[in-house]
């Protein structure tokens, strides 16, 4: 019997902690001593809630508070009202924005109602670093089930589920194991991609953060099934906190004999571990990865030879991602009818995205496959921050692409978003607002990929700088009719001939703003105008007739543009104005407008 | 730790660590849930409140009660009536008992908790009306 | 560390540390990624001769170790300021204004990206996504995370707090 009858948790996700959390646990526990409950209330350490727009969070379980943006100043009332009396602390609940009650119970928020944990399942509900916690959910049942099947049957549960790669491509995960299978070698591996390098997820990041466990368990599942013994997880040196927890979970996982030798006894053998990346987008792809464990610059090669033939050190390798493996134990817990019950006819379960930009409710949601982009950004997203107008939602990260009002009622899957000329990628969704101007956006994903590329095939190298060149020139207002061609066509020409993946998607973003918003492309070139007013060298400041010449402009201009007597209308000098918008901000009369 | 040898070994562990995390899954379904909530400050311990809620606990894993979590909160104010437990129903108002002991516990868990009557001994709910 | 027999003292120290590292390794193939990185938490960059000593003793030679460096944006051959400023430029950041309080710290400390001020005390980097995006946009000082900000104040207060 636990001693407990109360548990605290903290998220400790890389967001919370740089909002102090820590604090807020080393608070928790003083007070917690100071009237005396320490032996009956159980503080944790969790995994990432998802709500990070709120953090931190703490939870208060039984009693199912759901405390948000809590300061360390705020715990002395939450112990002395909620853990002693039991009387919730009211101005620490969250506030349904559209009724303004304040809503205690997670499952109640529009946040939480749509969303379905799988992959998540753990995340922000056990304490990472406490293998028991795991396996009181059980942990490694899957991989104690697995054990007593035979690899076919693994392999062909894992096809029935119709679990698909959750890194970007969306390979049939059962497919890719089965190949690995079925090449005959004496050493195969089995790798980890977390090297997670699209700017603006963090969903592996967040699984390796709060469920480490589910990644070693499924590892050692895959191993199983296609016959290897060694385990690698490639994961990004920026990540230090996912490492730590990871290191904690392959130590204990040994400790209890769940990995090395002649696992649960039944002579199955299983290690694993952990290279670190340094900083290479290119590295995602599996290829690169592998020779980036292999110490050497991550340049991708072509396949055929895929991995599943010739991989780590020229033998058998299969890679999976992190949200890959996170659903692998439950496939094999609830059974892969369960599973594919979920989800859309050819993408089976659920997806994490991360949601973020222009939206209320930023965080890391979990949802069946084939929801609604409009459920996704309005109910749970809460709709467009500042209560500004919905313009597209970038999908895929750099490879992706935008996906508009239009769209708004397309279920979301795999095939779709490739229909809509993005991708799912490994699920970053970036929401943009009328403000944001779509050349720009674009010109951002390409300065990515250029930096990003790796060198070695022409197409991405010289391509991708020629693109950001023209984008360069057309935000700057001297782009031509003809540029807008040259970017369609040289586009195209890097689709077609590019190495690898991230050539071979890196015009997405310039390709589907240009079908999507092509007039705000005209525009720039052929008006000089940016429609979202974003372009600061299309910009211009003039004064109106409001002026009343009360100066104050004219004082704070940093290049003296403005010049005019006062009490009478001031002007802008074009030549001097570096367009910084000071003199915007500081009139109080609003007579200056931005065009 | 000694390793985990067999499947009905890591079977055993799961069990027995099983109620690290049950007062969470019992708690996220709080509202299908009777809550009794123990007052354990000094004068309720002093007055044998660990007892009460221990004997409650045993009774409850012993006769496989699925939906009744049990908690604690510190001092609710009645120094006079400890040890006090307080008891909500899904969807009810929480009801407070006092001067309750192992019989009295015995009672109200058969009457109240399982049958949903109310059992003899209730302090009247006047904790709320001060608040407001 | 002004007298130069100091500094040779401490700069043995430091590749004996990193020679035992490479000694204990049990595998040197495939383990230049991870001897760099602890050359680096060691020097704080990689010169020139730390590639070279690299090289020696994994058997290979300094044009490989130069190439895997310069082809990984973690690895650095320029030394970091005491206090290193990272500005996330990731999506998320970039939507809510990152680009701007990029500008504002280079205004601030008079150096660009990639640089490190005179006085050795502040260096400037941008970064892909540390995966706060909820705090958008992100600045780094060190590991320590500064979320939301959204004016040229907020810069300046911020490299306040390491002013003495």
């Amino acid at each position: 019997m636990s001693k407990y009858t109360m548990h605290v948790l903290v998220c400790g996700g890389t967001g919370c902690i740089s909002s102090r959390s820590k604090e807020i646990v080393e608070n928790l526990n003083l007070h917690i001593k100071e009237v005396g409950m320490e032996d009956s209330v159980q503080i944790l350490t969790t995994g990432c809630f998802g709500f990070c727009e709120k953090g931190p969070i703490v939870k208060i379980l039984p009693d199912n508070t759901f405390y948000v943006q809590v300061k360390p100043e705020d715990v002395e009332e939450i112990v002395k009202e909620h853990i002693v009396k039991g009387r919730k602390v009211e101005r620490l609940l969250y506030v349904n924005p559209t009724t303004s009650d304040s809503v205690s119970d997670s499952k109640h928020m529009e946040f939480y109602k749509k969303q379905m944990r799988v992959a998540l399942r753990n995340c922000g509900f056990i304490d990472p670093e406490n293998i028991e916690e795991y396996i009181a959910r059980d942990g490694y049942g899957a991989l104690g089930k697995v054990l007593s099947m035979t690899q076919q049957e693994v392999i062909d549960e894992m096809k029935k589920s119709g679990l698909r790669g959750r890194g970007g491509g969306g390979f049939p995960t059962g497919l890719k194991w089965e190949f690995a299978y079925k090449n005959k070698s004496d050493q195969k591996y089995v790798v980890c991609n977390a090297d997670e390098g699209d700017p603006g997820a963090f969903m592996d990041r967040s699984i390796l953060e709060g469920d480490p466990h589910s990644i070693v368990e499924a590892m050692a599942i895959c191993g199983y099934a296609i016959g290897a013994n060694r385990g690698l997880v490639y994961i990004r040196a920026e990540y230090p906190l996912a490492v730590k927890r990871l290191e904690t979970a392959i130590l204990a996982a040994r400790e209890y004999g769940l990995l090395g030798h002649d696992i649960l006894g039944t002579g199955f053998d299983f290690d694993i571990e952990i290279k670190f990346g340094a900083g290479a987008f290119v590295c995602g792809e599996e290829t690169a990865l592998i020779h980036s464990m292999e110490g050497m610059r991550g340049e991708p090669t072509t396949k055929p030879p895929f991995p599943a033939e010739s991989g780590y050190w020229g033998k058998p390798t299969n890679v999976n991602n992190v949200e890959t493996f996170a659903n692998v134990p439950v496939v094999f817990l609830k059974g892969a009818d369960w599973f594919s019950k979920i989800g859309t006819e050819k993408s089976k379960g659920t997806k994490v995205f991360a949601l973020a930009g222009k939206i209320n409710n930023v965080g890391l949601i979990e949802v069946p496959m084939g929801i609604t982009l409009r459920e996704v950004i309005y109910d749970i997203g809460g709709g467009i921050k500042d209560g500004k107008k919905f313009k597209a939602v970038q999908t895929g990260g750099p490879s992706g692409g935008c996906l508009t009002e239009k769209d708004l009622d397309t279920p979301i899957d795999f095939d779709n978003l490739i229909a809509k000329g993005s991708m799912m990628g490994s699920g970053g969704m970036i929401v943009m607002d009328e403000t944001d101007c779509m050349p720009a956006v674009a010109k951002f994903y390409l300065e990515f990929t250029e930096e990003e590329s790796c060198g070695k095939c022409t197409p991405c190298r010289v391509g991708t700088k020629r693109l950001l060149e023209i984008l360069e020139k057309i935000i700057a207002g001297n782009g031509t009719m003809e540029d807008l061609e040259t970017l369609k066509e040289l586009s195209q020409v890097i689709k077609d001939t590019a190495l690898c993946g991230l050539g071979q998607t890196a015009p997405n973003p310039i390709l589907s703003t240009l079908e999507a918003f092509e007039d705000e492309y005209i525009a720039h070139v052929r008006d000089h105008k940016c429609p979202a007013g974003k372009c600061t060298a299309l910009l211009q400041y003039n004064i109106t007739d409001k002026c009343i010449g009360c100066t104050a402009c004219a004082r704070i201009c940093p290049v003296n543009a403005i010049s005019g007597s006062p009490k009478q209308q001031h002007t802008i000098d074009q030549t001097k104005c570096i367009k910084c918008g000071a003199c915007m901000t500081k009139c109080r009369f609003g007579a200056i407008v931005r065009e | 730790m000694t390793k985990i040898m067999s499947l009905d070994q890591l079977k055993t562990l799961r069990d027995n660590v099983k109620n690290k995390v049950d007062l969470r899954v019992k708690g996220e379904n709080v509202e299908n849930m009777v809550v009794v909530r123990v007052a354990m400050a000094t004068c309720g311990i002093a007055s044998g409140a660990r007892e009460v809620m221990n004997y409650l606990a045993e009774l409850i894993r012993d006769e496989d009660i699925e939906n009744v979590v049990i908690t604690q909160s510190g001092c609710m104010g009645y120094c006079y009536a400890e040890p006090t437990i307080e008891v909500t129903l899904p969807g009810k108002e929480p009801v407070v008992y006092g001067n309750v002991d192992k019989a009295k516990a015995k009672e109200i868990l058969e009457k109240h908790i399982l049958g949903g009557e109310m059992a003899d001994g209730i302090i009247p709910a006047i904790h709320k009306s001060l608040d407001e | 560390m002004s007298c130069e027999s100091c500094k040779n003292e401490l700069a043995r120290e430091m590749y004996a540390e990193l020679e035992k590292f490479i000694d204990e390794l049990p595998e040197k193939r495939g383990a230049l990624i991870s001897v760099l990185h602890r050359a680096q938490s060691i020097f704080g960059y990689l010169p020139k001769e730390v590639q070279a000593f690299v090289g020696e003793k994994l058997n290979i030679s300094t044009a490989q170790v130069y190439g895997v460096v310069s082809f990984y944006s973690f690895f650095t051959m320029e030394p970091k300021g005491k206090y290193p400023i990272s500005v996330c430029l990731g999506t998320a950041c970039y939507v809510r204004g990152a680009d701007k309080v990029l500008e504002a710290f280079k205004n601030e400390l008079g150096i660009d990206v990639g640089q490190t001020t005179s006085d050795g005390k502040f260096s400037l980097d941008a970064l892909r996504c540390v995966g706060a995006c909820g705090l958008a946009p992100v600045v780094l000082i060190g590991d320590k995370v500064y979320g939301r900000i959204n004016s040229a104040e907020q810069v300046k207060e911020i490299i306040k707090e390491y002013q003495d």
